[in-house]
């Protein structure tokens, strides 16, 4: 044991420090270039979707479910909200992508959770690395889960019979503005996050406030068959307005004023919850 | 001397909670140095302030020079923590661990790889490369911890409680792991609950409490000072505890501690014992139980500070 240990941190000083003279003579970087923030970022990105291969229930969670929430909005409730499946179909795909969406940035928060109190943020911090890459990087490994969800929403949606009623930049830019809207939402999750004691509470209330807000927006229903108190709220609901956006710009319809508003309640959840969410981050940790 | 971790009055206080009340070290390049302490000491909290996970309120610390707050990154350069509170991710597999942490630290695809393949092979974790983690048993996790720790080839590294919670053979293989990275050069800083422990491995020993250093010096030197040994003496007759007590305090320098029906005083030499029983006997003192064993860290505190420790809720977290 002892002969193999040696030999592992002995190389330490020969081909691991080419530059300096052994010992503390290492040569060190004063600071971590963004170049490298970026780089770690991605690393810690491969890391959170490494996890998956692992973790089959995590498929399942982010492939299985939006298309179970499709097919089971599309031929129960269907024919029952929108006279038949299929125009029921056209109305609630974008809006099956936005909850979606919404309910991924629960991962962002449970998983952020999890490293926490787990311990493995210790280590990451302990590390050399860029203060801002261990968020960062599941906040891009969301991201790209979350365009998956949404290429295979779309894809399967496409088989059921929904047509784009625009065209393939309207599509990226439905794609493009939802990203970002839900980055800016995810802010107030990892507040919650650094907040909650544990993965299972930042669950519970993610699930909590998620449900109703997404449920009373016109993702899944038009606003005008809610009671009127309802409507007020529901027309200014940030899932209504990106809703709105993804339909016009994927089917059709005014895409401009909900795709604008949605970017204004971004900007406010950024401002508001960013802020917020990296105070309680540093005190956290 | 040179060293490796210098520490002057580190402060620190959570809520109305003093963590730290003034911690002063030095820790000779090359070492094992012990910090050695009851839960809610202070221990941890020192070593996330020298890892730069946490800053102190008071004082102020370096490692191989840099100090720990404005030199952060140069210090978590030379550092590498393994802990209760530094860990690894337990859905992947040893080896993704590793080369994660070889790739974060700038390391090629292929020498991260390589490198975790070394580290795997070392800590006899190589047939358990391609599982994840949270299927390993506490020493294995404890030895993958540990070697994602070297990773970074680490100059100066913090082991905090390294066996607390592992089986007695799982603790004597991480003492072998721990004696094999002395040979190498590195200085290691360890933080403890047990005395053996920290006699077993450390060159250096900093006894801790209530946030504050209470006595420092090599395992010989604290052993004679507050006596490795426990004398107990308990007469047959509780009627003769003076007596006893009187008898047992002519042999050592501290004062014994007697209870109503037990004496019992810290001792460093064991050729102590005979001589105790001659004079019990020329007093005619009937004994019911004479016995000398290692001091636990409780009798420690006891003969260094005057009270026994406290099982208090860590505040470290």
């Amino acid at each position: 044991m002892t002969t193999a240990m040696e030999s592992i941190l002995m190389d330490s000083t020969v081909s691991g420090n080419p530059g300096g003279g052994g010992g503390g003579g290492r040569a060190l970087t004063p600071r971590v270039g963004v170049v490298d923030g970026l780089r770690q970022t991605f690393s810690l990105a491969w890391r959170t979707l490494v996890q998956i291969r692992h973790n089959p229930l995590e498929l399942i969670d982010f492939s299985v479910q939006p298309v179970m929430f499709l097919l089971l909005f599309t031929y129960v409730f269907g024919g029952a909200i929108g006279g038949s499946p299929h125009a029921y179909l056209m109305f609630a795909l974008p809006g099956i992508i936005v909850q979606n969406s919404l309910f991924t940035t629960l991962n962002t928060a449970t998983g952020l959770s999890t490293d926490l109190k787990e311990g493995f943020f210790d280590r990451l911090r302990s590390l050399p690395i860029a203060r801002f890459a261990p968020l960062a990087g599941r906040i891009v490994a969301d991201l790209a889960k979350q365009t998956w969800a949404m290429v295979l929403l779309l894809g399967i949606g496409y088989i059921l019979g929904f047509r784009v009623g625009t065209n393939a930049l309207g599509v990226l830019a439905a794609f493009a503005l939802v990203l970002v809207s839900t980055l800016a939402i995810s802010w107030a999750l990892v507040l919650v996050s650094m907040l909650a004691a544990n993965p299972e509470k930042v669950q519970i209330f993610g699930f909590v406030v998620l449900f109703p807000i997404t449920f009373t927006s016109d993702a899944f229903v038009r606003t005008a068959s809610m009671p009127g108190w309802l409507q007020a709220w529901s027309k200014a609901n940030p899932v209504s307005l990106i809703s709105d956006a993804v339909r016009g710009l994927m089917v059709s319809g005014p895409a401009g004023r909900p795709a604008v508003e949605s970017l204004l309640y971004a900007v406010a959840f950024t401002v508001v919850f960013a802020p917020l969410a990296v105070r309680a981050f540093k005190r956290r940790v | 001397m040179t060293y490796s971790i210098v520490a002057e009055g580190l402060v620190k206080r959570f809520g109305q909670t003093v963590a730290l009340d003034g911690i002063d070290l030095a820790v000779p390049t090359g070492s094992v140095f012990g910090l050695l302490g009851p839960n809610g000491a202070g221990k941890t909290t020192a070593v996330r302030i020298l890892a730069t996970l946490l800053r102190p309120d008071g004082g102020h610390a370096a490692v191989c020079g840099h100090d720990v707050v404005t030199d952060a990154h140069q210090v978590r350069q030379l550092t590498g923590l393994t802990g209760q509170y530094a860990s690894v991710d337990n859905t992947l597999t040893g080896l993704e661990n590793l080369i994660l942490i070889g790739r974060l630290t700038g390391q090629s695809r292929a020498q991260a790889r390589a490198r975790a393949r070394d580290l795997l092979a070392a800590f006899r974790l190589a047939d358990a490369a391609d599982r994840a983690a949270k299927t390993y048993s506490g020493g294995m996790r404890r030895r993958l911890d540990l070697a994602a720790s070297l990773v970074n080839r680490p100059r100066v590294l913090y082991l905090d409680e390294p066996t607390t919670g592992l089986d007695p053979l799982s603790r004597n293989e991480m003492w072998d792991v721990v004696r094999g990275l002395t040979a190498t050069g590195v200085t290691v800083l360890l933080t403890t609950q047990y005395l053996e422990e920290a006699d077993q491995l450390a060159s250096e020993i900093a006894v801790v409490d209530r946030g504050t250093v209470i006595a420092t010096g090599t395992p010989e030197e604290l052993k004679a000072r507050t006596g490795a040994l426990t004398l107990a003496v308990r007469p047959a007759d509780p009627a003769d505890v003076p007596t006893v007590t009187a008898i047992v305090a002519g042999f050592i320098n501290a004062e014994p501690v007697a209870t109503n029906t037990t004496v019992t005083a810290p001792v460093s030499d064991e050729r102590l014992m005979p001589a105790v029983v001659r004079r019990l006997d020329d007093e005619g003192v009937v004994v019911a139980e004479l016995t000398l064993r290692g001091s636990s860290l409780d009798e420690v505190f006891l003969s260094l500070t005057g009270h026994r420790t406290e099982e208090e809720e860590s505040v470290a977290a």
